[in-house]
């Protein structure tokens, strides 16, 4: 399954500039990893001890994973994974 | 002011001032960082008194040195001694209800977008936006038309008409977002990477949640220099239940007033109450929560400073407890008819917090307790709009005698 995964400006450091990585996976931490895979200084940055910060959140084509599966998520060919920090509004 | 710069809350990495908001390294949330080491309490106690009549008044506990001549300067609203109040709730607590409805747009949004706007001009921005449930875009909304700036104000479509039409009047781009407030506020999170704005509850939201410190401020000068015992303020974000205890900190660490930071008890509605629950649960993160309540400018399922307000819930001995919609509706009828003051459905989940509180016994006689109001009732008139009677007659004195004289016999 390819997916795109948009990475907010921030992070972009970590992946030489780019907004928005093509990988494949069937789930949203198989394509997280994926991720990892090709820039490994993200995988601190936006997970701990094998699960997600707490102020990172996850959607997969705007629906936060939390109301589904976590990063057992299932994902399909297309989806967009957006990774953005927990941080704001109130 | 003696601004450091900006520090993130989680890992404690340093970031200079500017429109950032989230840490590089580990997504914790930037807080200003200050050296109030060179502050001298008696000379920063004169300044204060000798101060513009709001916010600015504080400017040395803010990030910003001020805004001369600010035509909507919001703050130093009353805090009113609510004996009335008191007695109906039958607790021998002094009771104080902080009016915050008074400000320029009627909710405590309006100190938070003082001090977000005034550094956003600073840092260069020349439009102004927000992620709101109603309050914040009014407060945008009228500062960027008092301002001069340009503005765009995201919220939920379908909010409270009487919080569209307060924004919209002030020549905001008002825009309704097909989707609860976390939809707006995700949406909102994503603009910041693609619009040249300043977002004053995203990129911003450094500087803004400092303005909700000036609420403990005035407390405390209110109280004549005192802190209170406790305080009921409600949790949305948890953004002012968390800087109201960091301003009674500041003021404490650096001698201004004597003693220990007041028990925070925080409200919510049990329809949105990701925080209680994670509270009662003994949990330090909150499970986000899909909202289903009245309580509409409370209605944030996903809560950025839920982790922080239930740690200082718990530091001080207080709690945090959700309320139903017909408690606060009950809540919003006990503040009328106690104190004169009519709040929105926020005040009502405040006072029905308060209520619950006063009858389990929590409060001592003699103590302090004070509760935030945080906006006014004429904006959510949906919730109430069933809840009232009036007696309708005839323009004759028959007519009237008949109305009251039968009222008399009947009771």
């Amino acid at each position: 399954m390819s997916v795109t995964v948009k990475i907010p400006t921030q992070l972009r450091v970590a992946t030489g500039g780019q907004a928005e990585v093509e990988v494949e996976g069937s789930n949203v931490g198989e394509a997280l990893d994926a991720v990892f895979a090709a820039y490994g200084d993200l995988r601190e940055r936006i997970t701990q001890d094998g699960t997600l910060r707490r102020f990172v959140n996850v959607y997969v084509s705007g629906e936060d994973i939390r109301f589904q599966q976590g990063l057992e998520t299932a994902i399909s060919e297309g989806d967009e994974v957006t990774i953005l920090p927990a941080v704001a509004g109130g | 002011m003696s601004v450091e710069g900006l520090k993130c809350k989680e890992c404690g990495t340093k970031y200079e001032e500017s429109a950032a908001y989230f840490c590089e390294n580990c997504f914790g949330p930037l807080e200003v960082s200050y050296d109030h080491s060179g502050l001298d309490a008696a000379e920063v106690k004169r300044r204060i008194q000798a101060g513009s009549h709001g916010i600015w008044r504080y400017s040395d506990f803010l990030p910003i040195s001020g805004n001369p001549g600010d035509p909507l300067e919001p703050g130093l609203t009353p805090l009113v001694r609510a004996d009335r109040l008191a007695e109906l709730l039958g607790t021998e607590a002094e009771v104080y209800v902080k009016n915050d409805a008074a400000n320029p747009t009627h909710s405590f949004k309006d100190r938070v977008v003082a001090v977000a706007v005034a550094k956003a001009k600073e840092l260069g921005f020349d439009t102004i936006a927000c992620a709101s449930t109603g309050n914040l875009a009014n407060a945008v909304a009228a500062r960027a038309a008092a301002e001069g700036l340009e503005s765009y104000v995201l919220v939920p479509a379908d909010l409270e008409e009487q919080k569209l039409l307060a924004s919209d009047v002030y020549g905001t781009n008002l825009v309704g977002v097909r989707g609860n407030y976390d939809a707006v506020n995700r949406l909102c999170t994503e603009l910041v990477d693609t619009q040249p704005w300043a977002f004053v509850n995203v990129n911003l939201r450094p500087y803004y949640a400092e303005g909700s410190k000036t609420l403990a401020f005035e407390t405390v000068e209110q109280l004549g220099w005192e802190l209170p015992d406790r305080v009921v303020a409600p949790i949305g974000s948890g953004s002012l239940f968390t800087k109201l205890g960091r301003g009674f900190q500041e003021w404490i660490d650096l001698g201004l007033v004597e003693g220990d930071q007041p028990t925070f008890h925080g409200a919510q509605a049990d329809g949105c109450s990701p925080v209680a629950t994670a509270f009662a649960e003994g949990h330090d993160v909150c499970k986000p929560q899909r909202p289903d309540t009245i309580a509409k400018s409370l209605a944030i399922g996903d809560p950025a400073d839920g982790p922080y307000a239930i740690e200082h819930a718990r530091q001080t001995g207080g709690n945090i407890s959700s309320v139903s919609d017909e408690e606060i509706r009950e809540g919003i009828k006990l503040l009328a008819e106690g104190t004169g003051i009519f709040t929105e459905t926020a005040g009502g989940v405040t006072i029905a917090v308060l209520r619950r509180l006063a009858e389990r016994g929590e409060f001592k006689a003699g103590e302090k307790v004070v509760a935030y109001i945080t906006g006014e009732g004429l904006k959510t008139l949906d919730a109430t709009r069933d809840t009232f009677s009036m007696h309708e007659i005839d323009p004759n004195l028959e007519s009237f005698d008949s109305e009251f004289a039968a009222q008399e016999v009947s009771a």
